[in-house]
């Protein structure tokens, strides 16, 4: 039999049907919904006159447009809540679970299917939001779709794919100390650039990915369609297994110990060929920033903005449009640039480990004057967890304030938002012109290089106040 | 939803030589509250378009009066970003039919084909000479035939052939969609779910 890789197990399980020269129909196990990309396909399957195939694998919960102070109260924004409002209605008419506003269960679509043990290995999941690539660190094959294909999942279960092509991204080796996940995969993307994954789904292997906690991973994988990947994925492991060991919907007594011997064969065989493979070495990587108005634009902390001659020849324009909109001098260091805000949450890196490293850092010390400083958790789940550990004094005490979860200043469609001109250091996804706010400007880092700018008002390497 | 049928298309293109434009750039997300596919294409390339206050920006290629016309020619790697279907809903509801670019994101390629807009992938050398010749000639006619997946500028013959899945290519032409297909076949998915349970 020819050898396969971990995708090609999991599609190839998942494929109804070929259409000849033409996509696949792909089963899909679980459907995560939210209130931006789904009114329309609701909407569509209602004048279809047809319901939903199966409302037992979705879930919704409303994260992009909610406020984050004072969810108890009505939405103020008339647009937002009546978004809010359609999904609560779109579910309670078809049968869907919903996990709104003040549910314990509450948060981030890409936060909560993992801890609530809904995310799990082997499965193919979507939701209508390209970070659903996150899910793949627990080795299920996850993507984002478009509405039209929310549609095509609420009604049939099944989506019409091309097969991706296979890559293999190797990290090995130990990384060093103030060097997370988040700096890891900034610098993949830095190296492979944002259409160097185009076309592929990627599997992240080697020692210094297998070191990696499972939230690690998630922020590795997360960010993987930064780089135009599909989606991202990872084997699971013992980290894996210890992960979804107890979670609300994840396999108990004996048949989570027959899951976990199903997961174990989740691997790409010895010799499975890929259509592309890259080593990485660990030890190359640093805390990472972006300087530009692309997450392929980043850099060491400790280094400085390529100069104009360093970048491509045909880029020279774009590259140099880019810097203007952040107001940076190309060639110059990137440490040292005073700090506006300080934005800690998003799907990225707004799960409990994330809060605690940020926490643990800024314990003690205080906050810059100058900086505003937003600390989003992921779901209501991180934002109870936080609470209970001390974080959300610890966070008081250094003069920050844990807010209450949803996407917030990651895409800045509620309340906050950057404003005009203002730099911020985010540990969100995107630094796209104007994503956190029209006119905002965005330097992607990790929540302990954030915090480190949050507490010296300046872009810091964190390394140099561990 | 299903789509327009699409034939031949001939018109003159809008210019937009930047290179990575991303979904935030064709609908930013404060624009992404309704809760209709209609009405998108006011706000496509909001915040190039327009100032804050609302005003159109003179320098913006949508806002001259020198072009006009269904076909869009981008520079390399557009859609990149969010899977926001909306991308496409803009720039189909502001009246384009084609986007051509030497590079696309594999969401927006899906979301574009899924609501009736081509995205026709040319190479580097073609897009240039597309550019040069739009810019010399904001009148200048593209012909893009979907049949043949041929692009070419009407006056000086100058074609390259793009490609398209077949699959996507006879939905196009037929005006079909996948939802009809996934329905047609609801009895072999259903056969699927019973044989893994
Ligand atoms: S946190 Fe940001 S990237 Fe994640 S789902 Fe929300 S808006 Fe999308």
């Amino acid at each position: 039999m020819a050898k396969k890789t971990l995708f090609d197990k999991i599609w190839d399980k998942h494929v109804v049907d070929e259409i000849k020269g033409g996509p696949s129909v792909l089963y899909i196990d679980r459907h995560l919904v939210h209130e931006v990309t789904s009114p329309q396909a609701f909407a569509g399957i209602e004048s279809r006159g047809i319901p939903v195939s199966r409302p037992e694998n979705t879930v919704a919960t409303p994260d992009h447009n909610v406020p984050t102070i004072d969810q108890h109260l009505p939405i103020k924004d008339q647009l937002s809540r009546f978004q809010v409002n359609k999904l609560t209605e779109n579910c309670e008419k078809h049968g869907i679970t919903l996990y709104g506003l003040n549910h314990p269960y509450h948060g981030i679509v890409h936060v909560i299917g993992p801890e609530l043990g809904i995310t799990q290995p082997g499965l193919t999941m979507v939701c209508g939001d390209s970070h659903t690539s996150t899910h793949g660190a627990f080795g299920s094959v996850a993507f984002g779709i478009g509405t039209s294909e929310v549609e095509m999942v609420l009604a049939t279960q099944c989506i019409l794919q091309p097969k991706p092509k296979k890559m293999r991204i190797t990290v090995d080796g130990e990384l060093s100390a103030g060097v997370t996940a988040k700096d890891v995969v900034l610098y993949i993307i830095a190296k492979i650039s944002t259409s160097g994954g185009t076309g592929y789904f990627i599997e992240y292997a080697g020692s210094a990915i297998r070191s990696l906690s499972m939230e690690g991973r998630m922020t590795v994988c997360n960010m993987s369609i930064e780089s135009g990947a599909r989606g991202g994925l990872i084997a699971p492991d013992e980290t894996t297994f210890k992960y979804m060991k107890g979670r609300v919907f994840a396999p108990a007594g004996s048949d989570f110990d027959q899951a976990v011997e199903e997961w174990k064969l989740l691997k790409s065989d010895s010799n499975a060929t890929f259509d592309k493979e890259l080593h990485f070495d660990a030890t190359d990587i640093e805390p990472m920033i972006t300087y530009g108005t692309n997450p392929g634009m980043g850099a060491k902390i400790a280094g400085k903005i390529p100069a104009v001659e360093e970048v491509e020849a045909g880029n020279r324009e774009s590259y140099e449009k880019s810097l203007a909109y952040m107001g940076f001098n190309p060639g110059s260091p990137i440490a040292g640039r005073k700090v506006d805000y300080v934005f800690v949450g998003s799907c990225t890196n707004g799960r409990i480990e994330d809060l605690r490293e940020v926490a643990q850092f800024v314990k003690g010390r205080k906050k810059a004057e100058h900086v505003t400083a937003w600390i989003v958790p992921g779901s209501k789940q991180v934002e109870e967890q936080a609470h209970k550990e001390g974080i959300s004094q610890t966070l008081d005490a250094a003069g920050f304030k844990l807010r209450q979860p949803g996407c917030s200043a990651c895409l800045a469609m509620n309340d906050d938002k950057i404003p005009e001109g203002m730099l911020a250091v985010a540990t969100s996804n995107r630094n796209f012109e104007g994503r956190q706010g029209p006119g905002s400007r965005t330097m992607l880092a990790s929540p302990l290089t954030a915090a480190a700018a949050a507490i010296s008002g300046v872009v810091t390497d964190p390394r140099t106040l561990l | 939803m299903p789509t327009d049928i699409f034939n031949t298309i001939e018109s003159p293109a809008v210019p937009l030589p930047i290179e990575n434009v991303d979904t935030d750039q064709i609908i930013p997300a404060r624009f992404l509250k309704a809760t209709t596919r209609e009405g998108f294409g006011e706000n496509l390339f909001r915040d190039w378009r327009y100032t804050k206050l609302g005003e159109p920006k003179a320098d913006f290629v949508l806002n001259s009066d020198t072009y006009s016309g269904t076909i869009l020619v981008a520079g390399k790697n557009f859609g990149s970003g969010s899977s926001r279907e909306h991308a496409a809903w803009a720039i189909h509801d502001y009246g384009f039919k084609v986007v051509v670019s030497s590079f696309f994101a594999d969401i927006f390629k899906n979301n574009a084909l899924n609501n009736g807009l081509l995205p026709v992938q040319v190479s580097e050398s073609f897009l240039s000479t597309l550019l040069e010749a739009i810019e010399k000639d904001a009148s200048t006619i593209i012909k893009v035939d979907l049949e043949k997946q041929e692009i070419s500028l009407k006056a000086s013959g100058a074609s390259e052939n793009f490609e398209i899945n077949p699959y996507k290519k006879e939905c196009l032409l037929k005006g079909y969609d996948d939802i009809d297909y996934l329905l047609s076949i609801k009895e072999k998915i259903e056969q699927f779910e019973l044989s893994r349970s």
